[in-house]
Parts: structure tokens; sequence; C-alpha cells
């Protein structure tokens, strides 16, 4: 090569910060919202705590030790006899027979935290129902005898993963119809932005109220509902965005070099299509929290016997003198949705890009 | 000038930075009554950014030092004294007018408000003066301009709309950042003559900030250059000019483009042969006739032209007269008729289709686009986007054959992992605006391509390193023969690398024939206005 060209002018920038991707340095800025961060750390430890809530909250032990042999209830049903009662029913570890029996020298039970499991009704309980907070039960049961934080810690378990699923599936859809539309344009933009007008002026309370009494209610039929609705909102903001992106010079350039439409929307221009996206997503869990709970609230949510946060509410409503249920129920939630839309505002802080990063 | 009066202006040791970065460093200047002082320097020299924080303009920008206005501290003031400073003692006028114009308000009432707010007028009164001042900017009727939107007027007209309001207040000090820049070349001279003539009449000092120092030879009674946020050489414009002391400010005075190219010949093997290119836009029709067909806008009509290897065809125009619409067309990127052949081959219509012949005719036609922040996706590793090619046209490579010839195509372009670590693990934004251009030159050559078509390539970047990219377009001419499409409004461009040129206006080619005739002896008269424009 011949010396006519000046090497480049500008200095390299430094070496430290060489090679991170525009992802790492939006971490890198929201890592720096504090708010957001331990926001982030608490949610994931509670998400953590409620994957192993059998093991922090059962009304089964978790090992035991009976007459010289190991059983794992976890895992098994022992019938009563088994521990030296009269009956083949499963065993009731509540039981004060049972526990005076697990008592004896040389046997032992190793218990969780917390001795009750989601829908554990204590038979032997001192108190009626609802019965307040007491050294028993730590936040107190709920109208049919049932401990409210394992109520809680289920249903938060509940909550969370419906909203991560119902999150995911309508991400996933937005994002599809989104790009597709915003990447042909023209007819088939025309075409799908009517359909999106008709779907969406669609009545969904009603046809959730509707499908629930015709079809069994159920989880996944709740996420199969919300998720045919759920998508819209985002897509749009996709669309747009491939609207704008797709005209950029980088996909031009692509398109000059014969890159297929399928790999120039996958490799150019969804990644940067993304930012609303990624901001979005604290807020749609957080509203697809809210959606669940309030469906359950209306007793059109999730089918009876599932830990919910809206069946609570609506017990707490219903019994306004049993503090203790209304106040958990609505603390749990209120430091859920906080916690989601603290993330919310770090990340769209972390993507936007004119914020600089140093 | 009157140097022996007391300074209007005195700046000293003033620093900015964003972040704990910083980007001015010690700047001091001093500017006396009715001076005009040109603060010259590359983007990122930091120039945009002393001008913006005398009136702590900047949000989130940390500032020190000193800035005595009449020995007042403008950097000590309260947000309140400040706000009477502002657009009173000192006005500022902008680089792009259409956003520093309020879209929602008539030109009149604009410069009106000031007239109100600032020197008590009636509204009658105020827009009487309004007109007169618009008038005084040199723009036609301002009488019927006054009751016109920003979006009716022109660039040029803008600007000068925006200078109205600025010396609507009588400030003592006008800051113009970068006034001409967003102007065609014509309008730029005329508009520093008119700053010129109102700093005579009104005695202001006006601090012209600009990235071009031929600009400011006329206009400018001293010159202070910065780079790196820092002024390294401060002169009275004579001097500067006749005696550059510092190096950079030689580097920045000696940037016009050389010609550095093989002479044209005649013989040489037809790289794109075109005749009679036609290529349309639908637009919509009014009516009821608009449900049922479309209309259509012929963004260029009948263009005939001849590219040979080795050789440089340029194709020039304003913009909006189809010379971009021509490169894509010539790209395959637009749909076309007539006849347009790539070496022999026509495009196989739709050419927009990747069919087997549009493939291979893709990779003998590659593209460097103008603006090196768009060219290049930010969220790709530099070795993504200069493999894309070979992804698509030799998906048979491994990674690691692949990377060799990445590092290749970039060495080709002088970009090397000695000179930048990790250099295919980077990331575009981690380049300046010419290694950026770089990399997409190095993008389209890993084909191997015999034509580039060059979508104004150097328009986005500042004159020194515009010189640097031309003169490695040239060697990478000289030493493989390509032939180049060059879109380009720029005439110093042209001269520096044209051996055809091919002159558009409104989608037609009013004028075409060698460098040396078009330039030399312009017939048709847009042309003569064109070169006219590029000598001044």
């Amino acid at each position: 090569m011949s010396n006519s060209i000046e090497a480049p002018s500008h200095p390299a920038p430094a070496a430290s910060k060489s090679g991170v991707s525009p992802a790492g340095r939006a971490w890198q800025r929201f890592a720096r919202n504090r708010l957001g961060f331990y926001s982030l750390l608490l949610f994931v430890a509670l998400v953590v705590l409620s994957l192993g809530a059998e093991l922090a909250s059962n009304d089964r032990p978790l090992l035991v030790r009976y007459q010289g042999q190991f059983y794992t209830p976890l895992w098994q049903d022992y019938p009563e006899t088994t521990f030296g009662g009269d009956f083949q029913t499963p065993t009731d570890y509540l039981d004060p027979f049972i526990q005076a029996q697990l008592g004896q020298p040389g046997n032992w039970a190793l218990f969780a935290p917390n001795r009750y499991g989601a829908n554990t009704i204590n038979y032997f309980a001192e108190q009626p129902n609802p019965a307040p907070p007491s050294r028993a039960n730590w936040l107190g049961t709920d109208e049919r005898g049932r401990d409210m934080l394992a109520q809680l810690l289920y249903g938060f378990r509940v909550s969370v993963w419906f909203a991560l699923a119902l999150t995911a599936v309508g991400v996933l859809l937005g994002v599809l119809a989104g790009a597709v539309q915003g990447f042909f344009g023209g007819k088939v933009d025309l075409a799908f932005q009517r359909f999106i007008e008709i779907w969406g002026s669609m009545p969904e309370l009603y046809l959730l109220i509707i499908f629930s009494a015709v079809l069994s209610p159920s989880i996944g039929l709740l996420l199969v509902l919300l998720s045919l609705f759920g998508w819209m909102g985002l897509s749009d903001y996709v669309r747009a965005e491939f609207l704008r992106n797709r005209q950029l010079d980088y996909v031009k350039a692509a398109r000059a070099l014969g890159v297929s439409n399928g790999a120039i929307i996958w490799r150019h221009i969804l990644p940067n299509s993304l930012t609303p996206v990624v901001t979005f997503l604290p807020f749609r869990m957080s509203a697809a929290i809210l959606a669940l709970t309030s469906l359950d609230f209306l007793g059109l949510g999730v089918p009876p016997g599932t830990p919910s946060l809206g069946e609570l509410l609506a017990q707490g409503k219903n019994n306004v003198d049993a503090w203790w249920i209304s106040l958990s129920t609505f603390g749990v939630l209120v430091l859920t949705l906080l916690l989601l839309t603290f993330m919310g505002d770090a990340l769209r802080d972390a993507l936007d890009p004119r914020k600089a990063d140093a | 000038m009157s140097a022996t009066s007391t300074p209007l202006l005195q700046v000293q040791d003033l620093s900015a930075g964003f972040a704990g970065k910083p980007v001015v460093r010690g700047v001091s200047f001093v500017l006396y009554p009715g001076e005009k002082l040109a603060l010259v320097g590359e983007s990122g020299s930091g120039k945009s950014v002393t001008a913006l924080s005398l009136l702590r303009l900047l949000d989130s920008a940390q500032i020190s030092g000193q800035a005595l206005l009449d020995g007042r501290n403008l950097l000590s003031f309260s947000e309140r004294e400040l706000r009477g400073v502002r657009g009173s003692d000192v006005a500022m006028i902008f680089q792009e007018p259409m956003t520093a114009l309020n879209p929602l308000m008539r030109i009149g009432a604009q410069i009106a408000e000031v007239l109100q707010l600032k020197q008590g007028l009636a509204a009658k009164a105020a827009w009487a003066q309004a007109v007169e001042l618009l008038s005084a900017t040199g723009i036609p009727e301002p009488a019927q301009r006054a009751q016109a939107w920003p979006h009716q007027l022109s660039g040029g007209q803008r600007q000068r709309a925006m200078l109205a309001m600025a010396l609507a207040s009588r400030p003592r000090l006008l800051l113009a950042d970068e006034p001409t820049t967003a102007l065609d070349v014509a309008l730029r001279s005329q508009m520093l003559a008119l700053l010129s003539d109102l700093q005579r009449q009104t005695g202001m000092a006006v601090l012209l900030i600009t990235h071009d120092l031929h600009l400011v030879r006329r206009f400018a009674d001293r010159v202070a250059v910065m780079q790196h946020g820092q002024i390294v050489e401060q002169a009275v414009t004579a001097d500067l000019f006749a005696r550059p002391e510092h190096p950079y400010t030689r580097q920045l005075l000696d940037s016009t483009p050389q010609r550095q190219i093989v002479p044209a010949q005649d013989d040489a093997a037809v790289q794109i042969a075109a005749e009679g290119l036609r290529v349309t836009y639908p637009t919509a029709l009014p009516g009821i006739r608009g449900w049922f067909k479309k209309g259509e806008f012929a963004a260029v009509q009948a263009a005939s032209f001849v590219l040979r290897r080795g050789q440089t065809l340029a194709v020039v125009g304003e913009s909006g007269s189809g010379k971009s619409t021509l490169a894509q067309a010539v790209l395959g990127l637009l749909p076309s008729q007539g006849q347009l052949a790539i070496g022999g081959q026509p495009w196989q219509q739709p050419a927009t289709r990747n069919s087997p012949a549009n493939q291979a005719l893709r990779r003998v036609v590659q593209v460097v686009f103008q603006d090196p922040f768009s060219a290049l996706s930010p969220r790709l590793t530099v070795e993504a986007i200069v493999g894309e090619g070979l992804r698509v046209h030799a998906p048979q490579l491994g990674p690691e054959e692949r990377r060799q010839r990445v590092l290749h195509a970039l060495a080709e372009v002088d970009l090397r992992p000695d000179a930048f670590p990790g250099l295919l693990e980077r990331y575009p934004h981690e380049f300046s605006g010419g290694q950026r251009q770089r990399l997409a030159i190095a993008r389209a050559l890993i084909l191997q391509p015999q034509v580039l078509v060059l979508d104004e390539p150097t328009s986005a970047l500042d004159a020194r390193i515009q010189k640097q990219v031309l003169a490695l377009l040239q060697q990478l001419q000289r030493e493989r023969g390509l032939a180049y499409l060059l879109i380009t409004h720029d005439m110093e461009v042209v001269r520096a690398m044209a051996h055809q040129v091919l002159v558009m206006k409104d989608g037609a080619v009013v004028e075409s024939g060698s460098v040396e005739s078009v330039l030399d002896a312009p017939r048709h008269p847009y042309t003569q206005q064109l070169v006219q424009a590029g000598l001044q």
C-alpha cells in the first residue's frame, strides 16, 4: 500500500471501551441507575425465592427421620399409618398426633420455615378464621383458614410467571406483526392496520366473561385469551421503528449486497428496532399482573384453588375487619408493581440514545 | 478594529465537560465591541460547546472559568439574570433554521414577539418593525413574507428570518453557530456578506462559529482555530492565512482535494451503459381517481450515459434533481425502465428481486453512502458489517477464512488491528466519521466489485477528512481500475475526481461531457450557475 494516504487522524478510543456492544453500554447505563438496579436485584431475588416456594413454605416436612428410616414427604405421599396413625389417608403433618409422633426421641422432622402450603387448611387451628397474625400464622389466615404468607408467596409466583408468559407471547406476536407491517409496508401494512382496528375494537372483557362461562377456566385459557389482544399496542411501536429503519442507508447497503428480506429483518432491522420493546417490558409485565389480579378479583380468572392475589383482594373486600388480608396483599402488589416500574424507568434511561455514557 | 477600547466579552480559561469528559479545555479569548471573531474547528473540536456555554444553554454540562460581559461574569449569573442577557445583550442564530423557528407561528409574529418583549413595543408597531427587519435582511417582499409560516420559506430565507429575529433585540453581541452550513454553496457567501453588512450598520460584535476556514477569510477580523477543545492558534485573519503557525491550521488551509487520477481512456471496457433510463415513483392522484389509479412521478427521465473501467462519472445536481434516484436504479434498488446494463448484463426487472442473475450483478456494483452514521448498523460489529457480503455471495467460506478476508479488506482502507486493538469486535460508534466511511468502503470492496456508486461520499465529512477519503478512493481506482459513479453537489470534489460529468435538473440530464468541457465552458445556464457558486 502506498503512503499517499495519511493514517487515520483520530486516536483510537480508549482500549478499555473497545468492543463494548450497544447492549453492553445500555447495561452499564442501567446499572448506574441505583434505584432501578436494586429493584432488579430485589425482584430477581423475590422471583428466585418464589421458585423455591415449596422449600420455604410447605405443610410437609422437607425430610423426616422416623424410627430409623428417612422419608421425603416433599416428593412422596405417605399414608398416616406410616407414622403410626390410624388411616390410609395422606398424612396431615399439622395434626398434633403426628407432630407428637415425630417429636419422640430418635425421630425428627425438618420443616420449611413457614409450615403451610398454599392450600393448606389448618384443621387444628385455635382461632376462628380469618385469624389475625400470630406465631403460628405470621400474616394471619384468610377466611378459609389458609396461611396468608403461603398464599402470598405462591400467588406472587403465579402472577409473575403468568406475567412473564403473557409478556413473552405478546412481545413475540407484537414484534412479528409489527415487523411484517413495517418492513413490507404498502398493501400488507394497509390490510394489517385495518385488521388491527377491527380486532382492537372487540370488547375484550366481555369476550373473557363469555369464554370463562363456556369453557372451564384455567390459566392456559386465560393466557391465550389475553394474548390474543395483548400484542397490538406493541406491534404499532415495532411497525414505526421498522418503517423508520428500513429506509436508512445501512438497509439499502444490505439490499445492494443482495441480502435476503428475512436476513435484513432479522440481522439488520430487528436489533435496531427493539428499543421500544425492551423499554416497555417491565411496564407490560406490571400490566399483565394487574390484569390477572383484576380478573381474579372479579372471579373470572384462575380456577378455584389456585393461589391468587386477586382472590385475596376480593377476600379482603369481603372481610374488611380482617385488615391483615387486604393490607398484606395490597403491600405485595404495590411492591411488585413498584419494582417493575423502577426497573422500567431505569431501562428507559439506559436505552435513551441521547443520554451520554461516561 | 478598536483594540484600544475595553473588551465587550472576555473569556478566561473556559472549560466545559459532560459527565466528567472534558470537551472544552481552558479556552480564552477577547472580543471587542464591533469586532468579528471567527471560531474555527472541525466537528467535535468543542467550538459549539464554547458558544453555548457562554449563555449556559447546555443542560448537564459542567462549566468552569470566566466569561465577562462588560466585566460581569455570565457564568455566575442566576438563571433569571441570564434570561435578561439572552436575546437582548447577546443574541444567537443556529445552524438549522427550520428547527430554531417555531413551525406554528408566522415569521412576522415570531419577530414581533421579541420586539414586544424586549423593546416594549405595541403589537402594531412591533409588526411594522418586524417587516422592516425582514427587509433589512434582504428578504424580498417582506410584508408578505412576514405572513408566511416557516415551512413556506426557503432555507436561505429562513436563515435570514432567524437573523432578523436575533437583531430584533438590538444585541451587542451576536453568536452565530454555523449559520451557513445548512445552506447551498451559492447562498453561503451571500449570507456572510449580509452578516457583514448588518454588523457594520448596527456596530454589534459577531462571534462566528464555523468548520470552514476558507469561508471566514473575507469575513472575520480575527480567527481562532480550535482543536480537541483548545484554541491552538489565534491571529488577525490576514496573518493567519499568510503565515499559519500551528500545523493543524496548515492542514485546515490545505484541505483542497488533489486530483491524482489516471486520464480517461476512450477504449476502456464499458461497465455501465444506460440508454433512455427512466425511474418513476407512484404518486397519489387527487379525488375519486386516486382510488382506482396511481399517478406517476418521473424522478429520472431519459438519462443516457456510459461509464468505463477506471473512470469516474460525476452526477451533479441540487437536492431533488434525481441524482440519488439514478444511483439507486443503477444499484438495482429501484425498478427502472429503458436500458441499463452493468458490464453488458441488464438488470432483470423488477431489479429489486434477488434473482440469481440480479445477485450476480450485485457482486459487480457496490455502494458507499453519504451519511457515515446511518450507513452502518449500530448493533453489528465491524466483522459482521464488512463480512456481510461474503455471507451472501460466498457462503461456503468458513468463519476463519471470512475473518481473513475482512481483515484484508479493512487493510485496504487503512484500518488495521495494530492501530485499533480489537478492530473486528468494535462497533461503529467507536469510530469517527472518516473512519466509518472507510468501513463502508471496505464493506463494498470485499466483494471485489468493478463499479462503486458513491452517493455524496464525503459531504458529511470535515474538509481535511474529505481530502483523505478522496485520496483513498483515487488510489483504489488507480490500483484496481474501479469505475465510480459519483453523486455529488460539490464542485471541488468533481474537479478532483471526475473524468465525465452529467448535470441533472428536475430529473432530466441537462448537460454532459468531459469534466474539462463542462466545468470550463458550461453551456446550460444551470450548469453555469453551479460552477459559479463553486468558485466563490
